[in-house]
């Protein structure tokens, strides 16, 4: 199946997914579901990165100011910065790739191979409406709010690493946060994330709700799904950073 | 009353069903036999609407399913149960809330009174106490009643039923047969049966379709068949030495059950 095909397939896909529910309630309850499901779930693997991410980022960079004539504070500065604009929302959203993209392609493979999609269907359900608006919808909502988690860890990451490590007090950590900060790189790691949520879940939703075949099928249709968003994800990324910086 | 005629479908060059014409009769258990691969899962399949025929016309109750509004068809829908060949339980859910789904999507009865029709068709497919079971910790006979239960929980006019006896013992496939068949006539349901279970043939079959190659090669009921002279239809239901000596002694006693 060429790339037209696959794309117009999942056009068609969005476009179905926005009919009438037959029963708001049900489809608040599985929203709220997903929510708990990709947001909550996702929080102790999103903090464990950020927190490292900033660390790493801030002993790498205090590395890298060799020239006695830059202030220190320029650390805080360039590791709020790096968080901020690339790596909170962006490896964040990799990470998150692999891990909800996974979940949702293999979740809804294992219920078109089962059969289980075709019982919604018998009952008179839309199951994109019911399967996959839920998951988009909820990965819009907590994606975000996990990418804000992020910046907020990896900026207070770097703080306790560069205070441990003593190549900075915390108070000069602190002023050089606030020095120079611009609000803007914080609306457009928003919109990133924004974008991302959609492409991590959308394509594996594509992925798994188009399985053919068996178990193995499923496995493959998964990492397939994974590795296309990480792909888009990088694409996206360059496409917004071109035009909105 | 469903009634279908010329369909016809294909899977890139390969023909699967080639101009099939039937009516499957009210209120009775209506049989679609065949070998594997001689289309019958694909006409069932057709005939619900999760494949589209490429030709023919299908008939419920003397409108056009073929020509439905998507929104007429998911009415229609709510009138049609199914049981399918895995079960096609929600492995989340439990037994409870598996058949509690069809009621809680489209009804706006208070839980108690759910519960109680839930109970009331737990019963009726003896599983009374497995309400609070998940999928994955009942046998193979418990899911398909489970399915079955789920199926008529909103009382269809159809039951479509895709190889209910399909890696089944023969002790709980007679079960499931009878089940089916009495449910059919309890519920006057017009209930489609794939099958190639030759005990489900002749225990149920009060219209039977016997397809080959994707065309309609015989129809008539489980008496017909003992007297049938066609070929085909007999190597495949008398396929073994022990059913041509039960055909035989059936033929003796004059086809009467």
């Amino acid at each position: 199946m060429n790339f037209f095909a696959h794309f117009g397939r999942y056009i068609m896909m969005l476009k179905g997914m926005f009919s009438k529910p037959e029963n708001s309630k049900l489809y608040w309850k599985e929203f709220m579901h997903q929510c708990s499901e990709i947001g909550i779930g996702s929080l102790g693997i999103v903090s464990i990165i950020s927190v490292f991410m900033g660390a790493v980022s801030a002993v790498q960079t205090a590395y890298q100011i060799v020239n006695p004539f830059i202030s220190k504070n320029i650390i805080s500065q360039i590791v709020r910065d790096t968080v901020i604009l690339e790596f909170a929302p962006t490896l964040v959203c990799i990470v998150l790739a692999g891990v909800v993209g996974s979940k949702i392609a293999s979740e809804l493979g294992n219920m078109r191979v089962s059969e289980q999609i075709d019982a919604l269907e018998i009952m008179g359900i839309n199951t994109k409406t019911y399967l996959i608006l839920p998951k988009i919808a909820a990965a819009i909502v907590t994606i975000p709010m996990l990418v804000i988690i992020a910046m907020v860890l990896g900026i207070y990451g770097g703080r306790i690493t560069v205070s441990l490590s003593g190549i900075l007090s915390t108070d000069s950590y602190d002023k050089g946060l606030r020095e120079l900060f611009v609000p803007y790189n914080v609306f457009f790691a928003l919109i990133k994330a924004y974008t991302f949520a959609f492409i991590i879940s959308s394509i594996p939703a594509y992925y798994g709700y188009h399985v053919k075949g068996g178990s193995l099928e499923i496995g493959r249709s998964s990492t397939r799904s994974v590795v296309i968003s990480c792909i888009v994800i990088l694409l996206a990324d360059y496409v917004l950073a071109a035009l909105l910086l | 009353m469903i009634e279908f005629k010329n369909i016809s479908k294909k899977f890139g060059d390969k023909v699967v069903l080639n101009n099939v014409s039937h009516v499957l009769q009210t209120g009775k258990t209506n049989l679609i036999i065949g070998t594997s691969g001689s289309g019958k899962t694909v006409l069932q399949k057709c005939l619900v609407g999760l494949f589209e025929p490429d030709e023919g016309e299908i008939i419920y109750d003397g409108v056009s399913f073929t020509t439905m509004t998507e929104d007429d068809r998911k009415m229609l829908r709510q009138q049609i149960g199914m049981l399918f060949q895995g079960s096609a339980l929600f492995d989340s859910m439990t037994v409870e809330d598996n058949i509690k789904f069809p009621l809680d999507m489209f009804t706006n009865l208070s839980n108690t009174l759910k519960l109680k029709r839930v109970n009331e068709v737990l019963d009726r497919v003896n599983l009374v106490g497995s309400n609070k079971k998940f999928p994955s910790e009942i046998s193979g006979g418990m899911k398909k009643r489970v399915g079955i239960a789920r199926a008529i929980v909103l009382n269809p006019k159809f039951l479509f039923c895709d190889e209910p006896n399909s890696g089944l013992d023969p002790q709980t496939s007679l079960l499931i047969d009878k089940l089916i068949s009495d449910i059919t006539h309890e519920y006057k349901m017009t209930t489609i049966i794939n099958t190639h279970d030759m005990n489900s043939v002749m225990e149920i079959g009060e219209s039977i379709l016997y397809m080959k190659d994707g065309k309609t090669e015989w129809t008539g009921n489980s008496n017909d068949i003992i007297f049938s002279e066609n070929v085909n239809l007999n190597n495949f239901i008398f396929a073994s030495t022990f059913l041509q000596g039960a055909k035989r002694l059936r033929m003796m006693e004059g086809g009467n059950k």
